[in-house]
């Protein structure tokens, strides 16, 4: 088996006992990057001799006998919205083209410090808002399963990266599901951690309450060992959390659900939800049952109006966090002719700078925020956010975890709904409420759809910091499918 | 009856600092109608003595301790400007003619 299609857990040990280096290793992501990348489009910059110099320090210090982590000499891909001080960060934005941020976030700190290899940073639907990456203002990613469809997003460069055997690991952000939907729809494990559990300083902000720093991989395992990695409580983010890393790696290892008891989501299916998709989550109900695990199906009423809040609450604290693109200290400044005055020049870059879906959601929150509408709209949204708290509290004290699809449908095409942000914000329908109440959530292949051969995501939700049980769950999924299937699902993906 | 018009839509771009053209205001008219109607809908929700979230964790007032610790050098933090003059961020005239 070549090194790309290894899992990076495999990866760190053939590094760590040196019977690969991790220059090998990178070089062969490198190679593989250079084969594959011009029909992917999974990255906006590769760095290849400053990922290689990474690469020989971690063998010297392997030589040498230092003591590094499980995923030391690993490549991992960066989401483009993370700051690195050696590279360009542009969040899939006009407005940062070529802009070198100052500094490092805490989650690419703990990378480096972890001894993991970034190769480049992925492509993104502008500031992460979108589902499918066609917001970026450098072009949209491909699905590696069919290059005509959207990888998912905004993590979709991320995703594909991983599918694609680019990376073995990357990094994304999870704002309303841009880690758990992009996972789906290319056949690979994506995490949002419990709010908190992962920092977003140095993370270029979209809605500050609901950010959410995670894993993908193409294993639970190595998902796992990505979030301890990087997780951990940062001074530096005042919405940290100062509590332990929950045992996640020990609990992808354990991969069991013998009673454990598992709710289905009521409200989650039916109309709206593509056949193949629902299918493939009915069998997978049968899979936890068969496994000894307890089914119930759990009413969340509340949920139903998870997507609506949400439309209202992230765009409002975008229109706020997006103030700070004001043209003025970094970024792209346009007009600035020596006539026009700070406020003109700041309007005109704001234009030529904010893609279409950005300008509408900073619009969108402006009116949601305004004197008039404010109760109406943001007040009565933040008020549905405690209700859906509460659902998930209520149901967490009849079942330990709650599942349901990932997606409503499997990968759209490109073009699709490109201009049509009411069905694009339909991707999201599942994976919202995590985001508004904070807890933990991953989506794990669950097999192809009938309709169109295209992957299906399962949703494990977990309380607030018990992001073990997803993995948990998700792990004991893995097993039994590779077990049925004869491998992972990404293996019967079409070669690229 | 159309939930938000386009005038509004111009108020709002003003207010967001976006100079959009005439184009683009209808373009976003339609649009943003058509999401704030979709949206409209948290208020079939019976929540009037719900408390409101502002977050999902109940944190408040967290500070790291007040030390005095390395920061930016100028030549860092100006690396990014449109435009520097003596050590600061130059920038468009703040004040109009007028005021």
């Amino acid at each position: 088996m070549s090194l790309v299609h290894k899992t990076a857990a495999e990866l760190g040990r053939l590094v760590a006992s040196r019977e690969a280096s991790a220059v090998e290793v990178t070089q062969a992501h490198l190679d593989r990057i250079a084969e594959v990348d011009s029909k992917v489009t999974a990255f906006l910059h590769v760095d290849a001799e400053r990922a290689l110099a990474q690469a020989r320090t971690v063998d010297e210090r392997i030589a040498r006998g230092d003591k590094l982590g499980p995923l030391a000499g690993v490549p991992i891909a960066h989401k483009d919205v993370f700051t690195t001080e050696d590279m360009p960060t542009t969040a899939g934005s006009k407005i940062l083209e070529g802009w070198r941020p100052p500094y490092d976030a805490t989650v690419t700190r703990r990378l480096r410090e972890a001894g993991l290899i970034i190769l480049g940073k992925t492509n993104l639907d502008e500031f992460a808002m979108g589902s499918s990456t066609e917001n970026s203002a450098y072009g949209p990613s491909h699905n590696p399963w069919d290059l005509s469809r959207v990888p998912g997003g905004s993590s979709g460069g991320s995703s594909a990266a991983v599918a694609s055997y680019q990376a073995p690991l990357s990094t994304g952000t999870d704002t309303g599901g841009s880690i758990r939907q992009p996972a789906a729809v290319t056949g690979i494990v994506g995490m949002k951690p419990t709010y908190g559990g992962s920092s977003r300083y140095g993370l270029i902000a979209f809605a500050s309450s609901l950010d959410t720093p995670g894993p993908f991989a193409r294993n639970v395992l190595d998902a796992a060992l990505l979030q301890e990695a990087f997780s951990g409580h940062d001074e530096f983010d005042s919405t940290s959390i100062d509590a332990p890393v929950p045992p996640v790696v020990e609990a992808a290892r354990q991969a069991d659900v013998a009673g454990l008891r598992i709710g289905v989501v009521k409200e989650f299916g039916g109309e709206g939800y593509q056949p193949g998709v629902l299918a493939r989550f009915h069998e997978t109900v049968d899979l936890l049952e068969s496994l000894g695990a307890k089914v119930v199906e759990v009413s969340c009423p509340t949920f139903g109006y998870a997507l609506p809040a949400y439309y209202l609450i992230a765009p409002s604290e975008c229109s706020s966090n997006l103030a700070r693109f004001d043209a003025m200290r970094y970024g792209l400044r346009v007009g600035d002719d020596g006539t026009r005055s700070a406020e003109e020049v700041m309007a005109l870059t704001r234009a030529a700078g904010f893609g279409p879906e950005v300008k509408r959601r900073i619009m969108l929150g402006t009116y949601a925020l305004s004197s008039g509408y404010y109760d109406a709209y943001y007040g009565q949204a933040q008020k549905v956010r405690t209700l859906i708290s509460r659902d998930f509290e209520a149901a967490f004290h009849q079942v330990d975890v709650l599942i349901s699809p990932t997606t409503p449908t499997t990968a759209f095409p490109i073009g699709e709904r490109a201009d049509d942000p009411m069905a694009m914000y339909l991707a999201d329908l599942c994976t919202i409420p995590s985001n508004l109440a904070g807890n933990a959530a991953i989506s794990v292949p669950c097999g192809l759809a009938d309709e169109d051969g295209l992957p299906v995501g399962l949703q494990i939700m977990a309380p607030v910091l018990g992001d073990d049980r997803c993995y948990r769950v998700g792990a004991a999924v893995e097993k039994a499918y590779a077990d049925r299937w004869g491998g992972p699902l990404l293996s019967k993906a079409p070669a690229l | 009856m159309s939930a938000i018009t386009r005038d509004e839509v111009a108020h709002l771009a003003r207010l967001s600092r976006l100079a959009l053209d005439e184009g683009e205001l209808d373009h976003f008219a339609a649009q943003l109608d058509q999401i704030v109607g979709a949206v409209a809908r948290v208020a079939e929700v019976a929540a009037g003595d719900i408390p409101p979230s502002s977050h999902a964790l109940p944190l408040t007032n967290v500070f790291r301790p007040d030390e005095v610790r390395p920061c930016l050098t100028p030549e860092q933090a100006l690396s990014g400007a449109p435009a520097v003059e003596d050590d600061r961020f130059r920038v468009p005239r703040i004040l109009g003619e007028e005021a």
